[in-house]
């Protein structure tokens, strides 16, 4: 079982290769290749316009890369080329051992429906059918990210945006997916607010021995969450390593830039 | 014997980007050993760079040449040149590092700051706490405090919860960055006697300690830092 476990964490959870896309004459992102392992939390870095966002939406599939490809290794243990996925397929990923968290809760959200349905849905889509249990765990996961139970009728919209975050997280995590992408989690929310949704995040994160590839500007963000980093810069990766190792001692020139506009805590 | 750490003809060279490239030489020549159950005290002037070889142990500033020995797991692995994750193996399993300040996550409780590296290593919560309780009990933070988060307490305070949190696992080598700066005599005395304890375990440690009678303490043997200055 140990030895089972060992394996798991030692095999790439997705392999990047390669990556490219252009839009037109434009590169928004050039060759960038990389593997993720079972529980890594990596961060991508970068200014708006660095490609950041266009790298999530063709790791996650959301976008045809013009050149390279993404594997993942799917819960049977059978690597696939994302690209050779079918639709149905594709969202069946997304709605069992995938998440993606919105920067905007309303896109990942609905905002009409009550907060427990937002969480059970996702349950009923992979085949959950007993009103009570649903109901249960619905509010188990409401629990887990702090939101009384007292508000699991009322629909998202009349959550505030700390709120409606942390309920995004959990119609995510109730499936217990194994890699959650998140694209600037924190980016909307007063300070004091991100501190808490960190906090959260981080917990849920060993806990469940996720694997994460996040989209932020925030350094802070990524020190705080992330095991390892890529800085990008005009669509390429310019430097990578351990979380720790880049922001107290970055080389590249832009590296420095961003690590010393930040205000020392 | 054989070494836990053993570092090679390191170098380190900062470039400063930022301020037209300069290249600010940290230290080369790097060489020694350190075998289990000893503690090597680094010593030298301010801004020899005896933090920065402790960073350089920790694989948290990057090597540009030379090799980073470390035992882990019964082999060695040179951390100038590994992976992220295998860096982040061996800090799991090999090296702790207690640093001079208390990086403390906003909202979380001291036990459970002091407890959560035993928790990560597959301790269950209830035994984690119950050692974390005894040994933020030694370093004097009392019980009433155990449940609040740290970032309101004094420097001393903060810096014991960080020694509790360095010291509670179990790891063969650790580094130890001014572990008693900001405490009094008693306090003091306790890390002394942790540093002992650990000896005993056979954890290899390197130290930078400024206040001389601790030194004398703890060292079994001190490595001058100025034969690895860079600017000559």
């Amino acid at each position: 079982m140990a030895d089972q476990d060992l394996r798991d964490t030692d095999r790439p959870l997705l392999v990047a290769k390669s990556l490219s896309k252009s839009y037109g004459r434009i590169a928004a992102c050039r060759d960038v290749s990389f593997s993720l392992y079972p529980g890594e939390v990596l961060a991508i870095v970068g200014e708006s316009g660095s490609g950041k966002s266009t790298l999530l939406q063709l790791l996650s599939g959301q976008l045809a890369a013009s050149g390279g490809h993404v594997s993942y290794r799917m819960r049977d243990g059978v690597t696939r080329d994302l690209a050779t996925l079918g639709e149905a397929e594709r969202r069946f990923l997304f709605r069992t051992d995938w998440g993606f968290v919105h920067q905007d809760p309303a896109q990942g959200l609905r905002m009409a429906v009550s907060a427990g349905a937002n969480v059970g849905e996702r349950l009923m889509a992979v085949g959950w059918n007993h009103y009570g249990r649903i109901r249960d765990t619905a509010s188990d996961w409401l629990g887990r990210v702090e939101i009384d139970i007292a508000r699991i009728d009322d629909a998202p919209r009349t959550y505030s945006g700390g709120m409606r975050q942390r309920l995004q997280i959990a119609r995510n995590l109730v499936t217990e997916p194994r890699l959650v992408f998140m694209d600037e989690p924190t980016g909307g929310l007063d300070v004091s607010v991100q501190a808490r949704l960190l906090d959260l995040l981080r917990g849920l994160v060993a806990e469940l021995h996720l694997a994460v590839i996040i989209v932020t500007h925030d350094l802070v963000v990524a020190r705080l969450l992330s095991h390892r980093v890529m800085v990008m810069k005009d669509g390429r990766v310019i430097e990578t390593g351990l979380t720790d190792q880049v922001l107290d001692d970055p080389r590249e020139p832009y590296t420095q830039l961003l690590v010393s506009s930040i205000l020392p805590p | 014997m054989t070494a836990m750490v053993d570092i090679a003809d390191a170098q380190k060279t900062f470039t400063m980007h930022l301020q037209g490239g300069i290249e600010l030489p940290v230290v080369r020549g790097v060489t020694f050993q350190v075998n289990p159950g000893e503690c090597v005290v680094l010593s030298g002037p301010s801004g020899a760079g005896k933090s920065s070889i402790l960073k350089m142990i920790f694989g948290n500033y990057r090597c540009d040449g030379g090799r980073i020995g470390i035992r882990h797991r019964g082999a060695l692995i040179d951390l100038a040149t590994a992976e992220p994750r295998q860096v982040l193996n061996v800090r799991r399993a090999t090296i702790g590092y207690v640093s001079q300040f208390l990086r403390a996550v906003p909202r979380v409780a001291t036990i459970d700051v002091v407890a959560e590296p035993l928790i990560v290593t597959g301790l269950t919560r209830g035994d984690a706490q119950a050692r974390a309780g005894e040994l933020l009990h030694r370093l004097n933070i009392p019980e009433r405090l155990w449940q609040l988060p740290p970032a309101t307490f004094s420097g001393g305070e903060q810096q014991r919860v960080n020694i509790a949190r360095g010291f509670i696992p179990d790891l063969p080598i650790l580094l130890l960055d001014e572990p008693t700066a900001s405490l009094d005599a008693a306090n003091r005395a306790v890390v002394v006697e942790l540093i002992a304890e650990k000896k005993r375990q056979g954890v290899a440690m390197v130290a930078i300690v400024h206040d001389d009678e601790i030194r004398h303490l703890i060292a079994d043997r001190i490595v001058d830092v100025t034969s690895f200055a860079a600017a000559a």
